[in-house]
């Protein structure tokens, strides 16, 4: 037998390539979809990839999108590939969710408060019965109108902040109120240490795997690190960006963007030195994407345990195990990486195996 | 390539890995946190090694890439591919000729000289990570030398099966200080880590480590005096150039039982094919050799 070495993975991965885009492109004689159909029609996808990839620009995300074959992960990954090759600038003024335009503000809390309850396009409330009309081309009549006042809906977590019965917000740097004002760190800049202060987890959690969030989330109201939360708040609706560019020293507005921000309130049992309070868990998300934001508001309160002197013993209360798993694109490289050759590897334990099985056979024969 | 720096990175980001290997040269063995970037290629992947390439990579540089210790593997094509189209550089399979070699899992028969680079791809940077999955904790661990923890899990090997079962990334301490994960090459390959006369760089990106081990550095496998470091390879020669002492790949030939076994060293098994020297599966001198698609 003549055996040469396995050749040609120069050429394999050439006609993977090959495939790859045939299989991409589907059925030649059914027309291909534009990234404005994407963008348009399938939004809630098109935030997801932004919030994940890490970067707010819908055009860039439909035509990851499309690339991927509608593979969010895939899609959120080759976002945060470019992403990571464009130069930061500046960093914005924080962004004012108070005043933004609402689309959607709803909260469990209150019955009714200034700026009311506004559902908005939610599918809370639809029943979940496949549309065979719409799959027929049907064209939905306009939705119904009103005019806005105009008046900025304030944040409902500020009423109860007024009477004190919650605690003080944490800063945009995530220090404590009194401390030196400092820009809010960045992990894609810094390589992430422990413990890690609020604004890095907010940062993670923000750009973490919505599925793991959910998870982590629901973990924590089964009992797993419970920490009795209520909606405050939701909201959703475009904010501006403001910056202040250093020739003109005064902030301008550079564009508009949609967000989706949920207060949780928790109860606060109080200590020794402070009377009780209810406290905060955050999220904010790009786009319109309340499961994530809920769910990052829940695991932020969680990871706040020790902070609030609680004893972290679940799995959401462990800053470790939240911030080391939820980032998507890190957790599928290393996971699918073990479709690579591990043969070396593999064969090293193969001589091992055999060895300590002939030690072993050889005992049991003595 | 239009668009994109001389190897993918912006010069900035170099300047920021190339301090944080000069750290990691400055003090072997021990894991140096870096601002790990987001590559375009996957995390696990090697971007770690990607990162450390292109931050020591020169116009002048001969680039070889092998995973398994083959430069044909799949995923070494596309990491070549990638500074090949990146940088511009000369890439070459033969491991004399190269500058800098990135590897995966291997490390080249042929010794190492003192004018080479060799780029290690890691995917777990740190040693203790099976025995205490806390970095906070295992940072503090290091930083007291306090490696007892390692030493007894090798002892209760030893009571188990009556030698360490560890097989690859078999634990090592650098200059007699710092416990390190050699990545998961093979224990066969730890020796030639000791006193290597070329730069060893370790790159983990998905963990946002780099670490060291400078030219002519001690690198001792872990062990007890009464229970040596000893390594393990098939005991075979290979079945295509005779080699009795280079580490080996496994072939299943067919359903009955069939193994042939060649040089995982492809550079190293075709350099010693050209010279001569055969194996007992060799092809006939006069029939030419089936090329395979």
């Amino acid at each position: 037998m003549a055996y040469v070495a396995v050749k040609g993975g120069e050429r394999a991965i050439d006609n993977a390539h090959a495939w790859l885009a045939e299989d991409r492109r589907g059925n030649p004689s059914i027309p291909p979809i534009d990234t404005a159909q994407i963008r348009e029609q399938l939004g809630r996808s098109v935030d997801r990839v932004m919030a994940e990839g890490s970067l707010y620009d819908e055009e860039l995300a439909a035509l990851a999108i499309r690339q991927a074959q509608g593979d969010l992960i895939e899609a959120a990954f080759l976002v945060r590939a470019y992403r990571t090759t464009l130069p930061r600038f500046t960093a914005s003024a924080p962004v004012d969710t108070a005043g933004m335009g609402i689309r959607r503000r709803i909260s469990a809390v209150f019955k009714d408060m200034p700026g009311g309850q506004i559902l908005g396009p939610t599918y809370d409330y639809t029943h979940r019965l496949i549309d065979f009309a719409e799959a027929a081309g049907f064209a939905p009549p306009p939705a119904p109108e009103m005019d806005s006042d105009g008046i900025a809906i304030g944040r409902i977590n500020d009423i109860l902040d007024s009477e004190g019965l919650i605690e003080a917000d944490g800063r945009a740097d995530g220090m404590a109120h009194g401390k030196a004002e400092s820009e809010p760190g960045d992990l894609t800049r810094t390589p992430l240490a422990f413990p890690a202060a609020r604004d890095i987890r907010l940062q993670s959690l923000a750009r973490g795997d919505e599925g793991f969030l959910l998870a982590m989330a629901y973990s924590t109201q089964r009992g797993w690190g419970g920490s009795h939360p209520f909606v405050g708040e939701i909201r959703v609706g475009e904010a501006s960006v403001d910056i202040t560019p250093p020739e003109l020293g005064f902030p301008i507005d550079i564009g508009d963007i949609t967000l989706t921000e949920c207060q949780m309130v928790n109860q606060f049992a109080g200590s020794k030195t402070q009377p009780p309070q209810f406290t905060r868990g955050y999220g904010l998300v790009f786009g319109h994407a309340e499961r994530k934001a809920m769910s990052m508001a829940l695991v932020d309160r969680a990871l706040r345990a020790e902070e609030l002197g609680e004893t972290a013993t679940a799995p959401a209360q462990n800053q470790e195990f939240v911030l080391y798993h939820c980032d998507n694109i890190e957790a599928t490289g290393f996971v699918e990486h073990l479709k690579l050759p591990h043969y070396v590897d593999f064969q090293s334990e193969l001589e091992t195996i055999r060895r300590m099985r002939a030690d072993a056979q050889k005992e049991y024969a003595a | 390539m239009t668009g994109y720096n001389f190897a993918y990175l912006d010069e900035q980001t170099k300047r920021m890995i190339r301090r944080a290997i000069l750290k990691a040269v400055a003090i072997p063995g021990h894991q140096i946190p870096f601002g790990s970037r987001e590559m375009p290629l996957p995390y696990g992947w090697g971007t770690g090694g990607i990162q450390l390439t292109a931050a020591v990579l020169g116009p002048d540089d001969g680039l070889k890439v092998i995973d398994q210790g083959a430069d044909d593997t799949t995923n070494a094509v596309s990491i070549r591919r990638f500074f090949a189209r990146t940088a511009g550089v000369t890439t070459t399979t033969h491991t004399a000729d190269a500058t800098i070699i990135q590897t995966r899992h291997r490390i080249p028969e042929l010794k190492l000289t003192d004018k080479q680079i060799i780029v290690y791809q890691v995917p777990q940077p740190e040693p203790l990570s099976k025995l205490e999955s806390s970095r906070a904790e295992t940072r503090r661990m290091h930083g007291l030398a306090e490696y007892g923890l390692m030493h007894v899990r090798l002892y209760e090997d030893i009571t188990r099966f009556g030698h360490v079962s560890i097989s690859y990334d078999y634990p090592v301490m650098v200059g007699g200080r710092y416990l390190m994960s050699p990545s998961p090459i093979p224990a066969f390959d730890n020796p030639k880590m000791h006193m290597m006369p070329a730069l060893q760089l370790f790159g983990a990106g998905r963990e946002q480590r780099i670490y060291a081990i400078p030219p002519y550095t001690t690198v001792e496998s872990l062990d007890f005096d009464d229970h040596p470091f000893r390594t393990t390879r098939a005991p075979h020669a290979c079945g295509l150039c005779g080699a009795a002492d280079s580490y080996l790949d496994e072939v299943v030939t067919d359903d009955r039982g069939g193994r042939l076994y060649v040089c995982s060293d492809t550079d190293h098994c075709e350099t010693r094919r050209t010279a001569g020297h055969t194996g007992t599966e060799s092809p006939p001198v006069d029939a030419p050799a089936e090329q395979a698609a």
